[in-house]
């Protein structure tokens, strides 16, 4: 990774759709070279994989999301890894992560409506072993997602012309 | 009733472009590539402190010379940076806008008959601040042969008994051009034997693209013969906080002073406290900035020469100044008919003055989106011309 690495994946990140060409022309290098480069980056997982990020709401194909906190006892020689584990085959369960704070474990939940939600986490996580507490935050509306805003924000106004 | 405008006002020339801005309010879908600022908005953190500001009731005059933390902290920068150190108690001040700065400079150091030299193409105000003072403003032109830095044979040529200084700007406003250390070296010499004080706007200095910015003041030769101009419009998108700075050896920034505290008296208090904020910790996202001004350099300057508009590298600020002599339009034609039929907003050359004539300026401080839409219009300009 230097500095071109870095900013072949800021400009990935922002359009994963731009075409090497642009990209070469952008960074001032050639096209084989960008292909190199995000091949290796590929290869080594550095970029995980190409998605688009999707406005439900939007979309009118509205689906609940919920926050679901666990307190989770630890378990000898593995610590949280092995549930942590089990609970990410679910595939109701987009993203997650271990934090500090009151809770162990941080997971963020789908599912078509409130009832699907609520039975997924009282039925398949809350009984795990070794969980002890959950709590379950329902998400209202998401107004920025990955650095991208999910409303419109007025621009500032600039004079057409300036010196 | 006899002739109340006093002549000073009748010689300065209008402004090049108002006729432009006439044509582009009838229009609706216009590209502007004609903004000399940038389009990202000014960082948050530096609006909020701005906004802190008035919530704390600071809201009052500050001392003619400025906040005294956000003096430091512009000398601990322009230190760090570009290795040129100012006393921030005696050698600064904090100003409205570079264009303030620029004002008092002038005034400082011209008396009526002076001569000052220009470097030319240049930033529309340079010429009729000094005609306000009573001297005589002396066109020296950058050529594109010279990659727009500043030639010492020609400012040679245009020395004379009466001269008293010169204006330089870079990187410079229209052309993207920049003068590296060997470049300034190669004009010091001239302006040491015929003991000019030189006046250095370095606004665009955090925007470099190829090599860091080399600050007139860091040659030693120069240092005091030298007054320093920047600020924080370009580099944190800050244009309409107006916050620039003065600094100049202390003989030179006491009469500064003196004309700043009559005209002036302070500079807006509220964007000081945003300026301090920028200085603080403004630099990640500036950086972020200049990375993506490069990126749309590279871009835009790759089309223009791709649909045959011959355009060097611009090196600084955020502009590109392409010749559009191989169309057989003059600047003023190519800019005025470009945003009649493609409804394209550039700006001819030639208002930036000798040098700038058969270019036209056009400022990729515009999305990457617009930016391509505007080649592919005035790709297709070119072809119907």
């Amino acid at each position: 990774m230097d500095e071109t690495d870095s900013e072949i994946l800021r400009l990935l990140e922002e359009d994963c759709r731009t075409p090497r060409s642009e990209l070469a022309v952008m960074l001032g290098i050639g096209e084989d070279e960008v292909r190199r480069r995000v091949a290796v980056l590929e290869d080594e997982k550095i970029i995980r994989k190409y998605a688009a990020v999707v406005d439900r709401e939007k979309a009118g194909t509205s689906i609940v999301s919920a926050i679901i906190e666990l307190k989770v006892s630890p378990e000898r020689d593995y610590g949280y890894d092995r549930i942590a584990e089990r609970i990410s085959r679910f595939p109701q369960v987009r993203s997650l992560r271990l934090m500090t704070g009151t809770y162990d474990l941080q997971l963020l939940v789908t599912g078509k409506n409130m009832q699907e939600v609520s039975r997924f986490v009282s039925e398949h996580i809350a009984p795990m072993d070794r969980i002890r507490e959950t709590a379950t935050i329902i998400i209202m509306k998401t107004y920025k997602e990955n650095g991208n805003l999910y409303f419109e924000r007025p621009e500032g106004e600039r004079l057409p012309f300036s010196f | 009733m006899r002739e109340f405008v006093s002549e000073k006002a009748r010689v300065i020339p209008p402004s090049g472009i108002r006729k432009f801005f006439d044509i582009v309010l009838t229009m609706k879908d216009v590209i502007s590539l004609g903004v000399g600022e940038p389009d990202f908005n000014t960082p948050w953190n530096v609006c909020e402190a701005g906004i802190y500001s008035i919530e704390q009731g600071n809201t009052a005059y500050t001392s003619n010379r400025g906040l005294q933390p956000l003096r430091e902290a512009v000398a601990r920068n322009l230190d760090q940076a570009y290795g040129i150190r100012y006393d921030p108690e005696t050698e600064m001040i904090i100003t409205t806008g570079v264009s303030e700065a620029l004002d008092i400079a002038i005034r400082t150091i011209v008396d009526p008959g002076d001569e000052i030299l220009v470097a030319q193409p240049c930033y529309v105000s340079y010429p009729p601040c000094v005609t306000l003072t009573g001297g005589k403003p002396v066109a020296v032109p950058c050529t594109e042969e010279d990659r727009f830095r500043l030639n010492p044979e020609t400012l040679a040529e245009r020395i004379t008994k009466k001269t008293k200084g010169v204006i330089i700007n870079f990187p410079n406003n229209p052309t993207g051009g920049v003068m590296a250390e060997g470049d300034l070296r190669a004009i010091s010499d001239l302006v040491v034997d015929n003991d000019l004080v030189v006046i250095s706007d370095e606004v665009y200095s955090e925007l470099t693209y190829d090599s860091r910015h080399t600050a007139a003041a860091s040659l030693p030769e120069l240092r005091d013969r030298t007054i320093t101009l920047n600020g924080f419009s370009k580099a944190y998108s800050m244009t309409g906080w107006r916050i620039g700075y003065l600094c100049a050896p202390q003989a030179l920034c006491d009469a500064a002073l003196k004309i700043h505290q009559y005209v002036m008296l302070c500079a807006p208090t509220i964007g000081q406290a945003a300026a301090l904020e920028a200085m603080r910790s403004g630099e990640e996202e500036k950086n972020a900035m200049v990375a993506e001004y490069r990126v749309r350099r590279n871009l835009f300057v790759h089309g223009l020469n791709e649909i045959g508009l011959k355009c060097h590298t611009p090196e600084g600020a955020f502009y590109a100044f392409p010749s559009v002599k191989e169309t057989g339009l003059s600047d003023v034609e190519f800019a005025e008919r470009l945003l009649r039929e493609q409804h394209v907003a550039v700006v001819p050359g030639s208002v930036f003055g000798e040098g700038g004539e058969g270019h036209v300026r056009c400022a990729y401080a515009v999305s990457r989106q617009n930016l391509s839409e505007a080649l592919k219009r005035m790709g297709a300009f070119i072809e119907s011309i």
